[in-house]
């Protein structure tokens, strides 16, 4: 899909008018935009989509890859909807074809890849289609001795694939082990909501870790957790903050920083003569 | 005919044995009607048994455990504990023992069996010290060139507070990644329930082995009922759907070996299981020691980026 496309089907359905999520005011919807995604009166970080994520941190030219890795429908999965009706659904209706995007590009003049996941593809949850693009995209940056930077998001395990997207978890961490040994830098950045199978694997093996503010990191989800000890969770609980200050993470940053942040990272690590 | 009924029958039978050896030669002939009875009806209902059926027996409370196989298969068991971080988890056993005269690293998952056992035990599910204390042995088994077993028993990761405050994410993935390159022979056999990512942690292995009645799953069948099917009574529905039994297991090449196990039912007799496991456990093992380290290390790696179900056209 190239870029007009998406702006195609985007036009399609556009709204004037939206609603800040966190703060409920009603607020226009380019001003949203233009603002990428932060809402300007109470900063909340909405989702934002795997291409406004390229267009906000890559410079101008940028490429899509591995585009051609499709999902199938292996296992015949049915719970109240069939699995292969839900992906001809989103064949349709979705801005990207799987819940991962892959870009080659550069991050003010610094050659990088750039994979971003998208929350509304069945929750940015983990099957075959993430774990192989993902592999790809990590050899493919030791290959070309290129940083790679994972925005991330996602629910966890895709459990229409099963024991399968499970061992997507083997896949990725192995995928990482490989940048690991050959020096190249991993950086993630995860976003609101991280849980479940992604973030036990790739998410929390980067080099430097980042999370935008407010976000919802964690293994298991809060209402599994309040149903298992029975108690009242603290209020910060599993949020970015929270991680900050377990020790979890290297740093909370704002979303309109976020593109600096990874340049001054990427200078002091990587490109440290450029 | 449900499994309590097969209990049941196998108690008697326990009972006459007994009755017998302490002399009473009269109920020889009861005692040979039951044992043929059982014979007869496990078989039958280890013809019919649904994924749910052996979910059930996967949970059984008999069944054998980690420290069972370690008692029955290993000899000479050293059992080292903590993370030298925060704490020892009870949840996940790790040492180093002696199978068939030969060093080995055991790692496993321990439910516990009454209650005061399973408490302190968590029922099995550990906490991010208990994997980044097998992490720590794994990493001595690679120092000393000595090949780990693994035992997988867990219906997943704990979820609690302190859990998520320590990086049970961040644990597990370690864990993964660690086994995923670790330069040194890994077997896992998964011997009741494998749950999620609490089980990965321990079983990124060269061969996986699996009991006939283990369950090996992305997320447990209540958890799949209710966020996929929001309702909990299809539990059965969902537990067919998942494709988690050992045999859909091998199909999918997920695994490379199915245990059998006695009268449809590895608490039904720990000797036969134990029997099984033990030789099972050593081919797996003559089978990988052939490899040296690099080419083990290569051939697990490639195993793991090759799998996957998708279309590239």
């Amino acid at each position: 899909m190239s870029i007009f496309d998406f702006f195609r089907k985007k036009e399609k359905k556009e709204n004037l008018w939206t609603k800040c999520e966190e703060c409920k005011n009603i607020l226009l919807a380019q001003e949203l935009e233009t603002n990428f995604y932060v809402c300007p009166k109470c900063g909340h970080h909405h989702q934002m989509n795997p291409y406004l994520w390229a267009n906000m941190i890559l410079d101008y030219n940028y490429t899509v890859l591995f585009e051609y890795i499709k999902p199938t429908d292996f296992l015949s999965f049915k719970d109240t909807k069939k699995y292969k009706d839900r992906l001809k659904m989103l064949k349709e209706s979705s801005n990207t074809s799987e819940a991962i995007t892959i870009f080659d590009g550069k991050l003010s003049d610094y050659p990088i890849i750039l994979s971003v996941m998208d929350f509304s593809f069945i929750g940015g949850s983990m099957g075959s289609v993430v774990g192989e693009r993902f592999k790809l995209a990590s050899l493919k940056a030791v290959q070309d001795r290129k940083p790679h930077i994972s925005v991330i998001t996602s629910g966890g395990a895709r459990m229409q694939e099963s024991v399968i997207s499970l061992m997507q978890m083997a896949k990725t961490s192995i995928a990482v082990d490989i940048m690991h040994k050959n020096s190249v830098p991993f950086i993630t950045v995860l976003t609101n909501p991280t849980t479940g199978g992604v973030s036990a694997s790739f998410a929390f093996l980067g080099d430097i870790i980042i999370a935008e503010p407010k976000a919802i990191i964690g293994f298991a989800g809060a209402r599994v957790i309040e149903q298992t000890i029975k108690q009242q969770l603290p209020e910060d609980f599993q949020t970015s903050e929270f991680l900050l200050k377990k020790g979890m993470i290297d740093m909370v940053v704002h979303r309109h920083l976020m593109k600096q942040t990874l340049k001054n990272i990427l200078s002091l690590l990587f490109y440290k003569n450029a | 005919m449900t499994i309590k009924d097969i209990q049941e029958l196998k108690t008697k039978i326990d009972q006459l044995k007994i009755l017998y050896k302490q002399g009473k030669t009269d109920v020889e002939k009861e005692l040979r009607a039951f044992q043929r009875e059982l014979k007869q009806i496990s078989k039958e209902f280890c013809k019919n048994l649904s994924p749910w059926d052996r979910v059930s027996i996967a949970r059984h409370n008999e069944r054998p455990q980690t420290l069972d196989y370690i008692k029955a298969l290993f000899k000479d068991f050293v059992e080292l504990h903590g993370d030298r971080c925060y704490g020892d988890d009870p949840a996940i056993i790790s040492g180093f023992a002696k199978f068939y005269n030969k060093s080995v690293c055991v790692i496993g998952h321990q439910k516990g069996r009454d209650t005061k056992d399973k408490i302190y035990r968590n029922f099995g599910m550990a906490h991010p010290e208990g994997y980044r204390k097998a992490q720590r042995i794994m990493k001595l088994a690679e120092k000393f060139q000595i090949p780990i077993i693994t035992f997988v028993d867990t219906a997943g990761a704990y979820p609690g507070i302190g859990a998520e405050e320590r990086g049970q994410a961040q644990a597990i993935a370690t864990s993964i990644e660690l086994m995923g390159s670790l330069k040194t022979h890994i077997i896992t056999v998964i011997i009741g329930e494998g749950g999620s990512g609490g089980a990965l942690a321990l079983a990124v292995a060269d061969r996986i082995l699996m009991l006939e009645n283990a369950w090996y799953s992305v997320i447990s069948p209540e958890g799949c009922a209710a966020i996929l099917y929001k309702d909990q009574s299809k539990v059965q529905e969902a537990t067919k759907s998942l494709k988690i039994t050992a045999q859909d297991l091998y199909e999918l090449g997920v695994i490379d070996c199915i245990i059998p196990e006695p009268y449809c039912g590895a608490h039904l007799s720990h000797r036969l299981t134990f029997l099984n496991v033990k030789f099972f456990l050593r081919k797996a093992l003559n089978e990988i020691l052939q490899y040296n380290i690099e080419e083990i290390v290569r051939k697990r790696q490639e195993r793991y980026l090759n799998i996957g179900f998708y279309e590239d056209a």
